[in-house]
């Protein structure tokens, strides 16, 4: 169901039914917009009251009664003190590292499992298909008591080792995958196998170029998911030097504990590298996040 | 998919047909090879950090290992035996499927709204997506902390808004009767943007003959809605409530950020006392075989999912 949607762009024309009823219901398209712009702006106030906090100072923030504008004015005091005297540069980097080589493995490690599964008529490919479907429903908590004995066993705990490797299984992944490549002609590769290529150079020439908005949309929900993982990071880490931001948060929420205006300014920094992104690739990021949203079906 | 299959098989039937015997075999041998060497990097990370875990905790689940190490020895079912007399692993069991029950209805009612009211051709569609995606790009550490700020009692932008319309300040995340719903309002707030997309773009895929020609009956956009948007949508509507059921069960997050499992308990999920157990008690062996109990509600669910959604699409 997902790669149809990138077989055929040519259908999405979403705004046609609505130009037939704008001329019929004008007053119901006006209801609307109204309804979904309250719904909008209830959607920003998080942060439009984190902004106005943050850039405040803490004897403003926690002032009553609360106000959007301090008497004061505004500040960048809070920022400024959290950027020198806390990590978040540090983790910004740490989570960006480990998201990175993550998002590599997978991609690289799930594209091959895919391309085998796809196209090799291979002995216990049945079976090994069964094993990463059956995968799917495996929810990771049940496997966080094991995978830090594990990792504690391998003295891995506090590297980023720790952090990267049990992240980098997505089998869903593979199956969205595996649904692309299936869709794509096999003539084209017959001509190459006829010049003589191998399957590793046909898969590196002709199947990945053909495949790069799929592995496009792949490499945003696995990086997203990576950059924001929480619990595992929390388990495998607990050097300051080595968490992820999200973990790094935590941390910082209870050193501050009551310093409203730099908590604030925290999780805004924290907020800011994913937001900007998706402000310049928002169209790929929602198409990627449709596509491979219903994977596992 | 199945016409590929079809082809596939045919293909191998053509090819098969011009080879000699002998070189069929070698040729059959080179793809099993190359099949499993294709697969071999993905299968050695699976086997390593996935199949061996979940092997390892079941084991586990049967010792009285400690995260000291000490009794490593197999005591039966003896944690399963506890688990199910322990009071604490059926209240937050409890509280687990009522969070998922309160979040779940939302997450996919709102989502659906939204998306239906935006697919109406409103204009600036970018500027209601951002709106409503943004917050799922967010760490549940941000968001935490944004809503822990938001319901501050005292400070809270949310309570001096109730204070104009002379409502009593509540105390969102201390009163046990209120926390459960104010972490079910940070995670509507986090995640519906994912919701919202995929039923987005599931509408989007519908056929606009449908539409056209239920326009040229005289419908209505409440009866285009009624009659098609949303029987078209069956099968996604499905698929989003599975995603949702499953996702909320597994709540810790938010949960152990903005309340820590209290007050007294209240909010406490099922994978933050498999977290507690395990890393603050010590208790590997018992804190597994949790887990296991939990994995099994998993699987019951799905393979219930899994009935119901084929004798609907049969």
């Amino acid at each position: 169901m997902a790669t149809q949607t990138l077989a055929r762009p040519s259908r999405t024309t979403p705004a046609a039914p609505a130009r037939r009823s704008r001329k019929k219901f004008p007053v119901a398209r006006v209801a609307a917009t109204a309804v979904v712009a309250v719904f909008a702006v209830i959607w920003l106030v998080p942060f439009a009251w984190a902004t106005a906090t943050a850039l405040k100072s803490e004897t403003e923030a926690a002032a009553t009664p609360i106000s959007w504008v301090p008497a004061s004015g505004f500040t960048f005091d809070a920022f400024a003190k959290v950027l020198s005297e806390g990590n978040i540069p540090l983790w910004t980097w740490n989570s960006l590292f480990t998201s990175a080589a993550i998002t590599a493995i997978t991609l690289a490690i799930s594209a091959l499992a895919a391309y085998a599964l796809s196209r090799i008529e291979f002995r216990g490919k049945k079976l090994l298909m069964g094993a990463i479907i059956g995968s799917i429903i495996i929810p990771p908590p049940v496997l966080m008591i094991p995978l830090f004995y594990q990792m504690l066993s391998l003295h891995l705990i506090d590297t980023y080792w720790a952090i990267i490797l049990p992240q980098v299984i997505a089998p869903a992944m593979v199956f969205v995958l595996k649904k692309f490549f299936d869709q794509i002609p096999r003539e084209l590769e017959d001509a190459a196998r006829v010049d003589g290529a191998g399957r590793l150079r046909i898969f590196w020439l002709i199947v990945l170029p053909l495949s790069r908005p799929i592995l496009a949309a792949v490499a945003i929900f696995v990086f997203i998911g990576a950059w924001n993982n929480f619990l595992w990071p929390f388990i495998a880490t607990n050097d300051s030097s080595l968490l992820t931001l999200p973990v790094g948060l935590q941390t910082i929420k209870s050193a501050y504990g009551i310093q409203y205006a730099q908590n604030m300014a925290s999780a805004l920094l924290a907020a800011l590298p994913l937001i900007v992104v998706f402000l310049f690739f928002q169209r790929q990021i929602v198409k990627g996040i449709s596509t491979t949203g219903l994977a596992g079906t | 998919m199945s016409t590929s299959a079809i082809q596939r098989r045919t293909e191998v039937r053509a090819h098969d047909a011009g080879a000699p015997p002998l070189r069929r075999a070698a040729g059959k041998r080179r793809d099993t090879l190359h099949g499993w060497g294709f697969a071999a990097p993905f299968l050695a990370f699976f086997l390593v950090f996935l199949v061996w875990p979940l092997v390892y905790g079941a084991y586990m689940s049967l010792t009285g290992k400690s995260l000291t190490g000490a009794n490593g020895t197999l005591i039966g079912l003896a944690n399963y035996a506890e688990a199910f007399g322990d009071a604490d692993m059926w209240r937050s069991m409890g509280n687990t499927v009522y969070f998922t029950v309160i979040s779940t209805v939302p997450l996919v009612l709102v989502a659906l709204a939204l998306a239906a009211l935006v697919n109406l051709g409103l204009p600036a569609q970018w500027l209601w997506r951002l709106s409503f995606f943004a917050p799922y790009l967010l760490a549940s550490t941000v968001v935490s902390l944004f809503f822990t700020w938001m319901f501050n009692p005292q400070l809270g932008l949310i309570n001096d808004f109730l204070a104009a319309f002379s409502i009593a300040p509540v105390a969102w995340l201390n009163d046990p009767n209120v926390a459960m719903w104010s972490i079910v309002i940070a995670t509507l707030w986090w995640t519906v943007g994912f919701n919202f997309l995929l039923y987005l773009a599931a509408m989007q895929n519908i056929p606009q003959q449908h539409y056209e020609a239920a326009s040229l009956d005289g419908a209505g956009s409440w009866r285009k809605f009624f009659s098609i948007t949303l029987p078209q949508l069956n099968p996604t509507t499905a698929l989003i409530v599975m995603l949702q059921i499953l996702a909320s069960l597994k709540v810790f997050d938010q949960i152990y950020q903005m309340t820590a499992g209290g007050p007294a308990g209240s909010t406490r999920s099922i994978v933050q006392y498999i977290f507690e157990t395990g890393f603050t008690g010590y208790r590997l062996g018992y804190s597994s075989a949790i887990s296991f109990i939990f994995f099994g509600l998993i699987v019951v669910l799905s393979i219930g999912q899994f009935f119901v959604t084929r004798k609907r699409s049969a």
